[in-house]
């Protein structure tokens, strides 16, 4: 007993010595080996907690930027916005930097979460594609206080024999394959589900209807909910997550999803060889965009590190290495290049200039607004 | 059988014999805690403080701060909601108690009915508890000691593994082209796959399967306690199975019955996860409602009214059980 105590002491002791000696060496070292490099300035702590969503990034980049830097990477994930912004607005989160969708933001913003960032400190924001920087800047006024990752679309989502074999002229690239009752009552036995993501959704049937996405006026609200109601009993379910696998597996046939979703929902029945072709369409009369940014906490405590991180994920081989992975169109313009060619060929992901004209963004609601919007939302679920 | 009447508990209610308001927070303890108190006045203190030490820490804590909440106000900011309280100046204080998220909850019809639907969902799937459990039950009681620790153990195994999985386990059996379905199709029994998931049948048969070890261990404990030479005397008496079981056995389970129905009943008002993940987006249950305050309408303290709503309306059952619990031991002594 006594002795292992000794030799667990001693041993110690002789690591103690050995760090000691190894310290004053230690400056010099990467200086040396790393000459060409400036020095990285990080946050005397190496240590830096990242908030993203689940499926977010490619597997090798935070192991990369680990190496590179030397800053241990804790990295948490959550799966819906409204997680997030309920730690976010408890405070005292802990993370250094969180990944929040514009709508989400542009309200956080409003209640005082995020710093104002200095833009000095991520040079790669050069390569930033103008036209998304200025849609993100209708959520942020300026972009002062986030930097976009990736952007999206909601849109069809469908199981191509299914629907083939349902409706063999299917308006497939339309709204009208949810809203119209007609077409979408026939699929009903194969199952068609929503987003439950209220204003996003309400968003797409104003687009149906030709009106404003963003209105607040009741008229529009009421015309949307009747919309809705006439649909309800051709709809499976109403759910954010669920209707990936789902549809891989064909337990359901057409789901308003999120592109990136729906692609990994592609994917995942490719890979089950089961013969299931998944196909995504944003719609012609037009969509909604979501923009997922990288924002600081005004109480983080890593912020010269989170300043390091978002530069690094703006790099263009690390941003196209990304949006290879996730199916998302990253907003980084030098990326291009090395993006692979089907997923920046794939008309759903970068839409033509023509499309892209059509779609808006999804702007935050006033509360008043909000209450009225999920009693709508809750209406149309309970089909009451 | 003389036995003194003891009046219904809705009628002690109304004629005020439930006792003054405050007996509300001493209804809170663990049974009889004044006769504890009597009878150990000095040395167990310490042993009873544990519990309400922890109860105070991680019940009435959350609680009070909840409490609070519910007469705040919303607004943009961190915290999303307004304080109670400011100092205006160093000795005057500003109090704000805003009643309103509570007058709130009965403009709308919406909390009133999934209100009631809660209770619907927790009545059927405690009174589908009981028909399976008392079965089982029964059977492990009258089992050799042996057999019944195996069966105890089978009961408390599927504990081992997450609620969640469990759930999910569920979703694999009942969905289209789940198990179920995949196994009566190839029997021939059906021609088209049956829908299952997305029903009220999926909600009651995951609230009865997550819940039946909690109705099953009460009963469990009290059927094991019987006397069974009271069946034989019922026999000489004449009394057949079906007599003896309903003039005997049944009466003399009715404690069990009760504690196990509430340990059923009383999660399942507020289950938020089964429904959510088996049942179908058109029935609301309260569980439901306060999530979508919460996160959709971001309204905390609108949120907050509707919990400490559905904690008061619980209460009542508790109080008559209670209630009704300590008079029959009285009535047994």
């Amino acid at each position: 007993m006594s002795l292992t105590l000794r030799v667990l002491l001693l041993s110690t002791v002789a690591a103690l010595v050995a760090s000691c000696g190894k310290k004053p060496a230690e400056p010099t070292a990467p200086a040396a080996t790393e000459a060409a490099k400036p020095a990285l300035d990080t946050d005397e702590e190496k240590v830096l907690n990242v908030y993203n969503w689940s499926d977010y990034v490619d597997p090798t980049v935070i192991p990369d930027f680990e190496k590179e830097t030397g800053i241990k990477v804790n990295y948490d994930v959550f799966d819906s916005n409204e997680v997030l912004e309920t730690k976010l607005l408890s405070g005292n989160t802990g993370y250094d930097v969180v990944v929040p969708s514009a709508s989400f933001m542009e309200r956080q913003i409003k209640a005082g979460v995020f710093m104002v960032l200095d833009q000095s400190k991520i040079p790669n924001l050069k390569d930033a594609d103008p036209d998304i920087t200025q849609r993100v800047a209708l959520h942020d006024p300026g972009n002062e206080h986030s930097v976009n990752y990736m952007w999206g679309t909601s849109g069809v989502g469908y199981n191509v024999a299914k629907i083939k074999e349902a409706m063999p002229d299917a308006p497939v690239d339309s709204w009208s394959m949810f809203y119209d009752p007609a077409v979408v009552s026939k699929f009903k036995d194969c199952g068609v589900t929503l987003l439950d993501a209220p204003s996003e959704v309400v968003g797409t049937v104003l687009i149906y209807l030709g009106r404003d996405a963003n209105s607040e006026k009741a008229e529009d609200l009421k015309a949307a909910e009747d919309v809705l109601m006439k649909i309800r009993p051709y709809i499976r379910y109403v759910n954010s997550s669920k209707y990936i696998d789902d549809l891989a597996n064909g337990e359901i046939c057409l789901a308003l999803g999120w592109s990136g979703d729906v692609l990994q929902a592609r994917d995942r029945a490719n890979e089950a060889a089961k013969g299931i072709e998944i196909k995504y369409n944003i719609p012609k009369e037009g969509a909604i965009a979501f923009f997922d940014n990288f924002a600081i906490p005004k109480d983080a405590k890593h912020v010269k590190n989170a300043y390091l991180f978002i530069n690094y994920m703006m790099r263009p081989d690390v941003a196209a290495k990304n949006s290879n992975y996730v199916n998302y169109a990253s907003n980084n313009s030098a990326a291009l290049p090395m993006i692979d060619d089907s997923v920046k060929n794939d008309v759903s992901i970068y839409p033509t200039a023509e499309v892209k004209g059509k779609i808006v963004p999804d702007l935050a609601e006033s509360p008043e607004f909000t209450r009225q919007l999920t009693r709508s939302w809750t209406r149309f679920k309970t089909g009451k | 059988m003389a036995r003194p009447s003891i009046p219904k508990p809705t009628a002690r209610l109304l004629s005020g014999r439930l006792g003054p308001w405050w007996e509300l927070f001493y209804r809170f303890g663990p049974p009889r805690w004044t006769t504890y108190m009597r009878h150990n006045w000095a040395g167990k203190r310490l042993v009873i403080a544990v519990p309400y030490l922890w109860l105070l820490l991680f019940f009435l804590g959350p609680f009070i701060i909840v409490f609070k909440i519910s007469f705040s106000e919303v607004r943009l900011a961190m915290p999303p909601y307004a304080p109670l309280w400011q100092w205006v100046t160093e000795k005057a204080i500003d109090v704000h108690l805003n009643l309103g998220n509570y007058l709130f909850l009965l403009t709308d019809d919406l909390y009133v009915s999934s209100y009631l639907y809660s209770l619907k969902v927790a009545a059927i799937s405690t009174v589908f508890c009981l028909l399976i459990a008392y079965p089982m039950a029964y059977a492990m009681a009258r089992s050799s000691p042996a057999t019944r620790n195996i069966y105890l153990m089978l009961i408390i195994l599927p504990f081992w593994t997450s609620f969640l999985l469990r759930v999910y386990a569920w979703i694999g059996l009942l969905k289209n082209n789940g198990v179920i379905n995949n196994v009566l199709l190839a029997l021939g029994v059906i021609d088209e796959p049956i829908t299952m998931m997305q029903t009220d049948f999926a909600v009651f048969i995951g609230i009865v399967y997550s819940y039946l070890p909690f109705m099953i261990l009460p009963l469990y404990s009290n059927l094991e306690k019987h006397d069974f030479t009271l069946l034989e005397a019922a026999a000489d008496l004449g009394a057949g199975p079906v007599t003896s079981f309903l003039r005997v056995t049944l009466p003399l389970s009715v404690p069990g019955i009760i504690a196990g129905s509430l340990l059923v009943f009383i999660p399942a008002v507020g289950e938020y996860v089964i429904p959510s993940l088996l049942g179908s987006s058109d029935q609301l249950m309260i569980g439901r409602v306060l999530s979508d305050e919460f996160f959709a309408n971001r309204d905390w303290p609108v949120a907050s009214a509707v919990a400490i709503a559905m904690l008061l309306l619980l209460m009542v059952p508790i109080m008559l059980f209670q209630h009704f619990q300590s008079r029959e031991l009285a009535g047994a002594k």
